[in-house]
């Protein structure tokens, strides 16, 4: 048994050790070698079509609304198919809330599973637990949803929400009529959702420090939180991109989340209100847009959910890179 | 801690133990919320299933019926997009291993990464678009093709990676006998990386069984058994959304038996997986 | 190192025989494109659109499948507005819609679209409150207001006037309504147009209106719509009577053009139908909500199942007019079991008229 739990990251160690000789090879290949790499090369060339079409697609059947609303759709908030009046602001502000609910849950027990995880259980305890909580991960989010409406909505309406407005009703955010449908529960499934996700690449950031910054603090005579908090420092950039990758995640989901929040394009500063996401206006109403703005207006909607996605998980992954590549001794991971 | 003392190494000690069991206490928070989800499914699910559940057809409510056509035509999907997208995904890996160090192969990686990122409701109006719409049906092709692109980029990186830790000395061998590389790559490599590649594949099939989103629009829905890849074709996640949101408490305990159906084949496979790489983390 | 040889082997050699399959999948054409009616002898009809029908239409197609081993008609319920889409794309054999296809959608599609009316319905409020037995009684006003936002609390004075005997919870009131486009949303918000100027001009008659900030929430589906209200203490929403009904959840009394309060009963739609039947115009789709007439329940509708007057295959459509004529006859026995009401005898004429001029290829489907 290896004391240490090797990292997707420590592994890319052994690969950049042959690299020169793979080069050295490929340029003396034969004619079954070209036909080879020519076929890989046409399969690499589709994904790359297929991403580009999609953008295209997706950009192309999107221009009626942009040159229709241009950068106002962004911050329109009606949002309206009788007048042809399309304001995405709804949406994104449903999208970003019940992220940010998300994610205040979820980022603290994800690093308290992570750090419990890797600096003070045991292993034949660690294990079965990181196995558990991975597990969380594959249940899919047509089953988290089926959970929200029948366990979870009625568990916030009658035990959480409740208190919470007896003692911060003050506040607007706890104000507003109690259902137990709404952009809390929203976020508190995406919490449970993108609690493994984070988990796991804090898991791998924090295995990735050097055990040398341990035992120094160690030596130094800090307790073994202490040297936690040293572990934490050095892999922050790590844990933000961890962070971040939950928060695509976030973003992204669809079904569970439609399933929970209600689905109305309101701007509301109460918690408890029901609220739209992105994600969950294209599965509710994709399918009968018949109307050409508004058909167009959905798929805008669906352009800036695939360009946040994807400029979110760039950055994640530049972050996660940061803190990984000082022991991989490779620029590998994208 | 008995006593409680302001002097600061028995502070520095409270707050270790304290910091301590508050991680202790997170996991514990994350395994009971998989313990309780899982045991709701595992208490309604159970309840509510029978032999005839799993093999009829919906009928109209009251009249019973079942996810017999659910279950078949998942299985059909999931296998076409194995067909499309273990291949595919599994050619673009190599190719990141073999040939991925340029330029080129830094934007083939990074698009694969970028397609992992978009969100599955995408990938299902892309189909629509590119298949339902020119074909003027929902067929389970369209829904089978958009199970496929989201296989994809995850085979692929896990077959890099894989690839990527077959030891130098087995490849070397080969070429010293004058093996061409594709050759080399085939019969040597692959077959090295084989274990792990399958095992990528395997939690791919298990990622993918979940999907719904991109399925609404595309594979649409079914009342019927049907084996036809240009016919709509019903599938468990979608029968459970549809179950799930509706009025009935006839539908609701099915929504919960065909989770239980799904969840078990999805626990099943995350857990052989575990199984067979239990050396290994 | 991870799964054993011998499987992982296995595996691989499963994948290389399935590369011989992926340069299929790569070369673009897609399996069996072209197999039309593949199936040996049997016609799938694909059919999508609204809820409101849903009980009744599974019904009839799973008693016409039992009389009809060689047709397999789906149904897929989605909303009116997603009928709509599916039949003017072709994507469904036949759409299903209780709101009539407007000039422009119409325009849109690629051929001659007929409306056939197959049952009447009642959009019902429902409601979840506990410890109230007795059905409420609303005004045409006051669900007005209650869905503008102006009536907040269930306590309200006016709802109250109307229910001068119940006692009614100091609740929020929590509307629920349809976040999809909608058949039972435009018969909703076109009866609310007709009581009352303001809603006209805030909100109007559409499939899928802007809401009210602030009301409630929404739900797809009057499934979706249902479950919902059924779920959630102290909401109101509308669906059709089927829907309430088997959930046994009460079902508001509204009060009628005449002043009287009705229940939505098979009885008080039929007449509200009777009321403008000899008013039919061609397209035989008409708005029957605030129909005149002392028992007639005021949210009262047809619904209708949309086809192309011109089927492309021969086989199918005929298939299509034979169900079509069956629902409306035979299938009747069904319609009030599942608590919609049949159409008046001289609509079955008129319907049956349009369906006998569905045609293929210049001929006449049904003889």
């Amino acid at each position: 048994m290896q004391p240490n739990i090797p990292t997707p990251a420590a592994q890319y160690g052994a690969s950049a050790r042959r690299w020169n000789w793979r080069r050295a090879l490929s340029s003396t290949g034969s004619t079954g070698d070209a036909v080879f790499r020519v076929i890989l090369f046409l399969c690499a060339m589709l994904i790359l079509l297929i991403v580009v079409s999609m953008v295209t697609m997706m950009a192309a059947n999107a221009m009626p609304s942009i040159r229709r609303f241009g950068f106002g759709f962004l911050t329109g908030r009606d949002w309206n198919p009788v007048a042809d009046s399309f304001g995405a602001l709804p949406f994104i502000y449903g999208t970003i809330v019940s992220s940010i609910i998300a994610l205040i849950i979820a980022v603290p027990l994800s690093l308290g599973v992570a750090v419990f995880l890797v600096e003070q259980a045991p292993r034949r305890i660690a294990r079965p637990i990181a196995f558990l909580v991975e597990l969380l991960a594959a249940i899919p989010s047509v089953v988290y949803g089926l959970w929200g409406i029948f366990v979870l909505a009625p568990f916030l309406r009658v035990y959480v929400e409740p208190p919470l407005q007896k003692w911060f009703g003050w506040l607007p955010l706890f104000q507003g009529r109690i259902t137990g449908i709404g952009l809390l529960t929203g976020g508190v499934i995406l919490a449970i959702m993108v609690t493994p996700i984070i988990t796991a690449v804090v898991r791998d950031v924090l295995a990735a420090v050097p055990v040398s910054q341990r035992e120094a603090a160690l030596a130094l005579g800090a307790t073994k939180w202490e040297t936690t908090r040293v572990v934490l420092a050095n892999a922050a950039s790590g844990i933000a991109g961890a962070i971040v990758l939950g928060l695509g995640r976030a973003i992204g989901e669809t079904m569970a989340v439609t399933m929970v929040i209600g689905n109305v394009p309101q701007i509301s500063a109460s918690l408890f209100e029901p609220s739209y996401t992105i994600a969950s206006v294209l599965a509710s109403n994709f399918s009968e847009a018949t109307d050409e703005l508004y058909l167009s207006a959905l798929i805008q909607i669906g352009l800036i959910l695939f360009l946040v996605t994807f400029m979110v998980n760039g950055v994640a992954k530049l972050l996660v890179w940061s803190v990984t590549r000082g022991t991989s001794g490779t620029a590998r991971a994208t | 801690m008995s006593e409680v003392s302001v002097s600061g190494k028995n502070f520095r000690r409270v707050v270790n133990t304290l910091m301590t069991s508050l991680t202790a206490a997170c996991a514990f928070f994350v395994v009971a919320t998989l313990v309780i989800i899982l045991g709701y499914i595992a208490i309604r699910g159970v309840t509510s299933i029978s032999w005839q559940f799993l093999i009829d057809t919906p009928k109209p409510v009251g009249e019973g019926g079942g996810i017999g056509n659910a279950i078949v035509g998942s299985f059909i999907m999931m296998l076409l997009s194995s067909v499309v997208g273990l291949p595919l995904g599994i050619a673009v890996g190599v190719y990141l291993a073999e040939f991925g160090d340029g330029w080129m192969g830094n934007i083939v990686r990074f698009v694969t990464d970028t397609l992992t990122g978009v969100p599955s409701i995408i990938v299902g109006i892309f189909i629509y678009t590119l298949i339902v719409l020119p074909m003027g049906r929902a067929s389970a092709l369209a829904g089978g093709i958009a199970l496929a692109l989201i296989m994809i980029p995850i085979v692929a990186r896990t077959t890099e990676e894989m690839i990527r830790l077959v030891p130098t000395s087995l490849r070397e061998g080969a070429l010293a006998l004058g093996a061409p590389q594709w050759r080399v790559t085939l019969g040597v490599v692959l077959p090295a990386a084989s274990s792990g590649i399958a095992t990528g594949a395997m939690l791919a099939i298990a990622r993918i069984s979940g999907e719904t989103a991109p399925l609404l629009f595309t594979a649409l829905g079914s009342r019927f058994y049907n084996y036809y890849l240009d016919k709509p074709m019903s599938s468990l996640t979608v029968q459970i959304y549809n179950y799930a949101i509706g009025p009935y408490d006839v539908e609701h305990k099915m929504a919960w038996a065909a989770t239980l159906v799904l969840m078990a084949l999805i626990l099943a496979i995350n857990i052989a997986v575990r199984f067979f790489t239990r050396q290994k983390v | 190192m991870l799964i054993p040889k011998k499987i992982s082997q296995a595996v691989l050699a499963l994948v290389l025989v399935t590369v011989a399959a992926f340069g299929l999948a790569c070369s673009g054409d897609p399996v069996g494109k072209n197999s039309g009616d593949s199936g040996g002898g049997t016609v799938q009809l694909q059919g999508q659109g609204a809820s409101f029908p849903k009980p009744i239409y599974e019904k009839w197609m799973s008693e016409y499948g039992k009389l009809h081993a060689n047709v397999r008609i789906d149904y897929q319920s989605q909303g009116s507005g997603a009928g709509i889409k599916a039949i003017q794309s072709r994507t469904a054999d036949f759409g299903a819609s209780d709101a009539p296809m407007s000039e422009e959608d119409m325009k849109k599609a690629d051929g001659e679209i007929l409306h056939i009316p197959t049952v009447l319905g009642a959009v019902v409020l429902t409601y979840n409150l506990e410890g109230v037995a007795q059905p409420l009684r609303f005004s045409s006003e006051v669900i007005v207001d209650i869905f503008l936002g102006k009536i907040k609390k269930w306590d309200d004075a006016r709802i109250k006037a109307d229910n001068p005997n119940v006692t009614l919870p100091a609740k929020d009131i929590t509307a629920v309504y349809r976040s999809d486009g909608s058949g039972t949303t435009q018969v909703f918000t076109d009866y609310l147009s007709k009581v009352s100027p303001e809603w006209k001009q805030k909100v109007g008659t559409d499939k899928a209106p802007k809401w009210p900030e602030g009301i409630g929430m929404g739900a797809k589906g009057n499934e979706g719509v249902m479950g919902q209200i059924k779920n959630t203490p102290n909401t109101i929403g509308y669906v059709e009577l089927a829907y309430a009904k088997e959930q046994k959840l009460p079902v508001a009394l509204i009060k009628n053009s005449s002043g009287n309060f009705v229940e939505p009963s098979l009885e008080a739609v039929t007449a509200a139908a009777a009321e403008s039947a000899a008013n039919m115009p061609d397209a035989l789709h008409q708005s029957i909500t605030n129909a005149a007439g002392a028992n007639t329940y005021p949210i009262s509708s047809y619904t209708y199942i949309l086809v192309y007057k011109e089927q492309k295959d021969a086989a199918k459509g005929k298939a299509l007019v034979d169900f079509l004529w069956w629902s409306l006859h035979d299938g009747e026995k069904y319609v009030k079991e599942k608590l919609y009401a049949p159409l008046p005898p001289d609509i079955v004429k008129r319907a049956e008229a349009k369906i006998n001029s569905i045609m293929s290829g210049g001929k006449p489907l049904r003889q």
